[in-house]
């Protein structure tokens, strides 16, 4: 087993690495307490990005990407969730959906999202369909050789900053033998199409600079190629490429739960308390030692899990749902206990810490909740028995 | 213009330097290893009299151990356009002095012809601060030394280094050797097409023998220890005690 890094993995680490350290970090102060990302700064960190070819890393060479393997991909996330995610997203990785667009499409959103000209976001959810998707009440029917999509989606990241949405929306119904089965389709849409409105979201925990948005539909007037895949086959192209994304978060949590720890670490081998470093006192070290263990349990588990997506393993999926439920419930724990390491400083806005332990909370929602992590893996364990 | 960049990879900045048990050097087993950052500087230098029309091909080359292949790996993805690999040791432990590296970068000078090589002023492993020296003696060649500034200018180059007290500017006769100095610029990172390009570039691997250089080790390390601990210090309850403990010390 060969757990090292290729000559190639490591200058991608160390570039993805240079390029957070550089670029990314010395803004995260001011837009934690400004609570805003500036559009200039966006857009000047997108160029850059763009410059050294870290832009839509994430995308197959058929999408005229560079066509990195799970394994590379996992590395650069890991490389820049060390950053807040406001700014981690200032680097682009488009939704790897966009691979999928055909004819007029790659024109007016694949090359330009793959530029940096245009920024996407993807709605799936909805005030009544969180975990249920399939439930989506936001519809599209047919008017001639356009569609007009009514409905709203709330909990769309970053939708204010985006040209464009990734959206999904029922054409209609099938009756199967399990009863009414909605048919999801996927569309791209332009968002200053008239009837789309981006409105603000709701004032959240943490992710400061990162903005939550409700988008409205009424009867937009879609153009019919605007479809990605064919009707009815939304959850198809997801499936297809959509990708790891649950990877992606297990990255950036595995991330920053080392940036806490290496925090934590530090405090307690410089801090004094009765006379000597808080770390020679079990209560602090032994923690240490558990927090230290879980990481590289994380470690191990996200990239044997990008391995096995390398390999086109079978069971891949639920490797990722694995891989994000442990990664994200770990960083809850370090996070947490972090903060217990360094007491009362911990919890000021001075130190990162407060920071991360914030906007740890989401990680274990988003991209699937954790009980519906746990749902993926245990099906995948039972239902070949028949239960 | 062909230009030539020695590379020496060396423990990594980050790492925290252990030396062995036995006194015999620092403990390189296992360490994360990078390119010396001045020869960093000395690359991102030659890309840019590259991009500058000044010169036509970089060949960045390093003397050591075959993992060396990693940091020419990194020139090639900074911009390097073919690399040397001179094996001349299988130990990681065993460090090329620096008459031994002059030798064969003047033997890789005799077969290429650059005109100019940009060395980086020291590597900071064992901080010997020689090899460009060196290098310039047995070429015969003119050279500048810790260059916080590199213009060529028809036939010459002209250096500005960094000496006590102010900044000096020379100008040596091209061919040279110019040996950079930690402010001539902040080195790039390797953009991910070139990363992906690197794989592709020449790397040519040579041993000393290729070149009919002896190098076998003519120093020899007696004893490496660690910098002695610093003492704890002393909290001072008012000024007048602090001005009264400077005196005791015998610093005012
Ligand atoms: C900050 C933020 C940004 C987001 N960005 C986006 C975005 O850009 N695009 C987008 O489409 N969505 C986005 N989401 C939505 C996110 O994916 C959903 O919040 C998530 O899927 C859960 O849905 P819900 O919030 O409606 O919770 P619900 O589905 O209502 O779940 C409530 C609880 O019930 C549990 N539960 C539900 N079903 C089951 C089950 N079958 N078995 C066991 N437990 C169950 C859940 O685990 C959870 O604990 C974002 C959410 C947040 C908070």
């Amino acid at each position: 087993m060969d757990f090292a890094r290729t000559d190639e993995q490591q200058m991608l680490w160390d570039t993805a690495r240079t390029f957070m350290e550089r670029e990314l970090l010395p803004h995260e102060d001011a837009v934690e307490a400004a609570d805003d990302l500036p559009r200039e700064l966006e857009l000047e960190l997108r160029q850059k990005a763009v410059d050294v070819g870290l832009h839509a890393c994430n995308m197959p060479e058929s999408a005229g990407g560079p066509g990195l393997g799970a394994v590379e991909v996992t590395l650069i996330e890991q490389a820049l969730g060390h950053a807040s995610l406001a700014l981690a997203e200032c680097v682009r990785r488009p939704c790897n959906l966009l691979a999928a667009c055909e004819g007029e499409q790659v024109a007016h959103f694949l090359e330009p999202a793959m530029s940096g000209e245009k920024r996407d976001c993807v709605a799936m959810t909805e005030p009544d369909a969180g975990s249920d998707l399939k439930g989506m009440k936001t519809r599209a029917v047919r008017d001639g050789s356009d569609w007009l999509i009514s409905g709203t989606k709330h909990f769309i990241s970053n939708a204010d900053r985006s040209e464009f949405v990734v959206l999904f929306a029922a054409t209609g119904e099938d009756d199967t033998p399990r009863g009414k089965r909605k048919r999801i389709s996927c569309f791209l849409v332009d968002l200053d199409l008239p009837r789309v409105e981006v409105a603000p979201g709701y004032k959240q925990v943490g992710l400061r600079g990162y903005s939550n948005n409700i988008i409205r539909f009424e009867n937009a007037r879609v153009p019919g190629w605007c479809m990605v895949g064919g009707e009815g086959e939304g959850f198809d192209v997801v499936n297809r490429w959509l990708g790891p994304g649950r990877l992606t978060v297990a990255a950036t949590a595995q991330a920053r739960a080392q940036r806490a720890f290496d925090f934590a670490l530090d405090w307690a081998a410089n801090r004094e308390q009765f006379g000597q470093k808080i770390g020679k006192f079990q209560g602090v070290s032994f923690p240490l030692a558990d927090m230290a263990t879980e990481l590289r349990m994380g470690e191990l588990l996200l990239m044997h899990t990008a391995w096995r997506i390398d390999q086109d393993h079978p069971e891949a999926d639920q490797d990722c749902a694995m891989a994000k439920v442990f990664c994200t419930e770990m960083l809850g724990r370090v996070a947490d206990q972090a903060i217990q390491t360094c007491g009362g400083m911990g919890l000021m806005a001075d130190l990162p810490l407060e920071r991360i332990w914030r906007d740890a909370r989401v990680e274990r929602i988003w991209e699937g909740t954790s009980e519906i992590q746990r749902h993926i893996i245990s099906r995948g364990l039972l239902r070949p028995l028949g239960a | 213009m062909k230009v030539l960049v020695p590379v020496k990879r060396v423990i990594d900045y980050n790492v925290k330097v252990r030396v062995k048990a036995d006194g015999s050097g620092v403990d390189l087993a296992n360490v994360k290893m990078s390119m010396n950052p001045f020869d960093e500087i000395a690359v991102e230098q030659a890309i840019r009299l590259k991009e500058a029309g000044q010169a036509e091909e970089i060949i960045a080359v390093s003397i050591g151990v075959k993992q060396n292949q990693e940091t020419l790996r990194t020139a090639l993805a900074m911009g390097a356009d073919r690399a040397i690999l001179i094996v001349a040791s299988e130990d990681v432990h065993h460090d090329v002095e620096p008459l031994t590296v002059a030798k064969l970068l003047k033997a890789v000078v005799d077969e290429e012809a650059p005109g100019l090589v940009l060395c980086g002023k020291q590597a900071i492993d064992n901080d010997m601060n020689a090899t460009g020296q060196m290098l310039a003696a047995l070429l015969g060649w003119s050279q500048g030394t810790f260059a916080s500034g590199l213009e060529i200018d028809g036939d010459n180059a002209n250096v500005t280094r960094e000496v006590d007290g102010g900044l000096q500017t020379i100008k040596v006769k091209m061919p040279a050797v110019v040996t950079v100095d930690l402010r001539l610029n902040e080195p790039r990172y390797a953009s991910l097409p070139n990363i992906m390009k690197a794989k592709k570039k020449q790397l040519d691997e040579k041993t000393p023998e290729d070149y009919g250089v002896d190098a076998s080790p003519r120093l020899e390390i007696v004893k490496t220890s660690e910098p002695e601990a610093r003492k704890a210090g002393v909290i001072v309850k008012s000024v007048d005690e602090l001005v009264e403990k400077l005196n005791e010390a015998g610093v005012i």
